[in-house]
């Protein structure tokens, strides 16, 4: 394959791919994504695959990422129809494509709803989807992340053309930020706010960074679409760094998930291939070239500073914020990061408009949002709601309620730094503003149900241990404040509990909130700050057992 | 040195000390790949790779001693991982960790006398769908119980 040396020549390429696909031909798209990779997909992948040789032409086999109903793996979804098998063994594989190739379903293995036994086909049909607007890991399933001709197939890298072909930098700069699109990493920052900050500061030099780290407990969409769909970040990392003039690119991920590397080092040797990274993009006379780092196993390493310093070859230690990164970063030079959604949502704001994309969303929080379901739910795996969408919906309407029959307790929101609400708010929108000020702040968007059986104490405690254990030590307060509660709360844990504690640990909050360097530190005591609000008397009354008073 | 890793890795080890020498700023990358290789960092090799490199020995101990992705002894022949993760916490982990301690006989972190296991209790794997989880040299076992996590372990010898 010829590098491309303008965006006419990329077109007529994408236009030959369509040519040459039938869409009428059956494609079994087999998920790949971490939990269904966990259920032994890949056997299921090679029995399809085994079984449709023999075929020739007649039906196509591909493997995919993560298509998001993660509780129903091994996934298989059929085109053309999206017909959606559910725990699909490799037993199952011979009538399925008996089944595909008469163009009928197989209906024992399609989606039953558990109350009322209706069964549903379609993928738009089935409650955990239909639900959902899936903008941007919709594509996942039409998708081999090691196919870049898929990307092209569905649309790939005809914004970067856009931009590069039709708009200055400052144009693209200025779209992203009529959109308002927000940080997708936790913070809820405007991206079109930091980019400018990078942009204008003075160095020449200036890096853009994606963040895969994704540490955050129990959140795992980020993973779900850099695993599945890399390119689409690829897109949104090339066109940051032409509106703010980067040479060069940072891709921070995980090291403890094989596939992943694969498939982002795959994308980033194609597009390198293709002309679409490198010396001169699309004849542009734009350039940049684009990394791979590692984290190597320690939560703190995904904050914005210490991440820079890794990539430095450094201890991954935070630095004060009052030096922004987005100023002087990596070596000192300005250095703009965002989040892997973030990124990915850049591509369909440069093609659709700022307009279109300020039409989906809440007020204040525009476009969509991923959300790792999971904990006590019925319907665990990866949803995109717009903004604003009640909590209920998530949980209920997709989520299928809390597992076991059992009773809502709380909602819990941003993994270990992040804060849990009571079952009663849960007509609440999701909204970056709105669920800070409830005290669970959506962070990254790992959202977890908690049963009427959950220990609120005890989540408590182990939140503090997580975090205790995943502190640099490089600043006192963070380092020690978070031990100091640690052990508070595992007294009260084991029924030690004393009188007191409850405002010293509230002292510890505050302390450890203000003084410490980083958000790890700040934000320790979140969980507990939100516990403290709403589920108290669970703490009070596991006190006062302890100190043998009356309840 | 032949103690310390096998016949085998130690040319991996070579390579990828002389692919990063001169270069400081590669010394995470250089330190994971021989952690990948080897399972561990004996003294010697972390000193080679502070002389390759031109680090100080100091700066490589304080990489290698902090990030949890290495090791400073041996590890058993089968990493087992308990996923510590909040859904797998909330869905038994704890139970499941337990068992784990009970059939190998060793505490998250240890490795035992035969370097049969090394057991690690930890970050979330965002397979929280199935959890609780249990990964043998990053096979992922999904919704396990502890009895079904005996016979995982079983077998491997």
């Amino acid at each position: 394959m010829p590098r491309f040396q303008s965006a006419a020549e990329l077109e007529a390429y994408r236009a030959q791919i369509l040519a040459g696909r039938n869409p009428a031909k059956p494609c079994i798209a087999v998920c790949a994504g971490a939990a269904c990779d966990g259920m032994d997909s890949a056997a299921v992948a090679a029995a399809f695959v085994a079984a449709a040789a023999p075929l020739g032409d007649k039906i196509e086999v591909r493997t995919t990422g993560c298509h998001g109903y993660c509780e129903k793996g091994p996934n298989v979804v059929v085109t053309p129809g999206d017909i959606c098998y559910f725990e699909v063994q490799p037993t199952d594989v011979p009538e399925i494509i008996a089944a595909t190739l008469k163009g009928e379903v197989v209906e024992r293995l399609v989606y039953k709803d558990p109350n009322t036994g209706a069964k549903a086909v379609h993928m738009h049909e089935v409650p955990f989807y239909k639900h959902q607007t899936r903008l941007l890991i919709g594509d996942n399933p039409k998708i081999d992340p090691m196919r870049i001709d898929d990307y092209l197939a569905v649309g790939g890298y005809a914004a970067l053309v856009k931009a590069l072909s039709e708009m200055t930098p400052d144009q693209v700069l200025d779209e992203v930020k009529k959109a308002n699109l927000r940080g997708r990493g936790g913070g809820g920052f405007p991206a079109g706010s930091k980019w400018e900050t990078t942009k204008n500061a003075p160095e020449k030099t200036k890096y853009v960074i994606v963040n895969g780290h994704e540490g955050e407990s129990a959140a795992f969409m980020d993973r779900a679409m850099l695993t599945g769909n890399p390119h689409k970040i690829l897109e949104g990392l090339i066109i940051g760094a032409y509106a703010i003039g980067a040479q060069k690119g940072f891709m921070y991920t995980r090291h403890d998930m094989p596939l992943l590397e694969k498939h982002v080092r795959n994308a980033l040797a194609q597009a390198k291939e293709y002309g679409l990274l490198g010396e001169n993009i699309l004849g542009s006379g734009f350039s940049l070239e684009v990394e791979l780092h590692f984290d190597v196993g320690i939560f703190v390493s995904g904050e914005s500073s210490a991440l820079m310093r890794s990539i430095e070859g450094n201890p991954p230690e935070p630095r004060p914020k009052y030096i922004r990164t987005s100023v002087s970063g990596i070596w000192d030079k300005p250095s703009n990061l965002n989040n892997v959604e973030t990124w990915a949502n850049v591509p369909q704001i440069i093609s659709k408009g700022a307009e279109w994309f300020t039409s989906i969303g809440s007020e204040k929080s525009k476009g969509t949002k991923l959300i790792s379901l999971s904990g006590n739910v019925v319907n665990s795996g990866v949803v995109e709601v717009p903004m604003g969408t009640p909590l209920r919906t998530l949980v209920f309407d997709i989520g299928g309620g809390v597992r076991d029959g059992k009773t809502l307790k709380a909602i819990h929101f941003g993994g270990a730094m992040g804060g849990s609400i009571p079952a009663d708010l849960i007509d609440a929108p999701l909204d970056f503003d709105g669920m800070s000020k409830l005290g669970a702040p959506i962070g990254a968007g790992g959202l977890l149900l908690m049963d009427e059986d959950t220990d609120m104490v005890e989540v408590a405690r182990y939140l503090m241990d997580f975090l205790t254990k995943e502190s640099c030590g490089k600043c006192v307060p963070c380092r020690e404040g978070m031990k100091q509660m640690l052990q508070i709360l595992t007294r009260i844990t084991e029924g030690k509990g004393k009188q007191g504690d409850i405002e010293r640990l509230e002292d510890l909050i505050q302390v450890t909130g203000v003084a410490s360097l980083c958000a790890l530190g700040k934000t320790s005591g979140d969980p507990l700050k939100s516990m403290f609000r709403y589920f108290k008397p669970e703490y009070e009354a596991r006190i006062a057992a302890a100190s043998g008073e009356p309840k | 040195m032949s103690k310390m890793c096998e016949k085998a890795c130690e040319k991996d080890i070579d390579g990828i000390i002389e692919k990063y020498r001169g270069q400081p700023s590669s010394l995470i990358h250089a330190l994971v790949e021989i952690q990948h290789a080897n399972h561990w960092l004996p003294r010697e090799v972390m000193q080679r790779v502070a002389d390759a490199l031109e680090v100080p020995f100091g700066q490589v101990l304080q990489i290698a001693s902090f990030y949890k992705t290495f090791s400073l002894t041996p590890k058993g022949r089968h990493e087992v991982h308990v996923c510590g993760g909040m859904t797998c916490h909330l869905r038994g982990a704890a139970k499941l960790l337990e068992k784990v301690e009970e059939v190998t006989g060793l505490k998250a972190g240890e490795t035992d006398a035969e370097s049969r296991f090394t057991v690690e209790s930890g970050a979330c794997l965002g397979s929280c769908s199935i959890g609780p989880e249990l990964i043998v040299d990053g096979k992922h076992y999904g919704r396990m119980t502890p009895d079904k996590a005996e016979a995982v372990l079983n077998s491997y010898k």
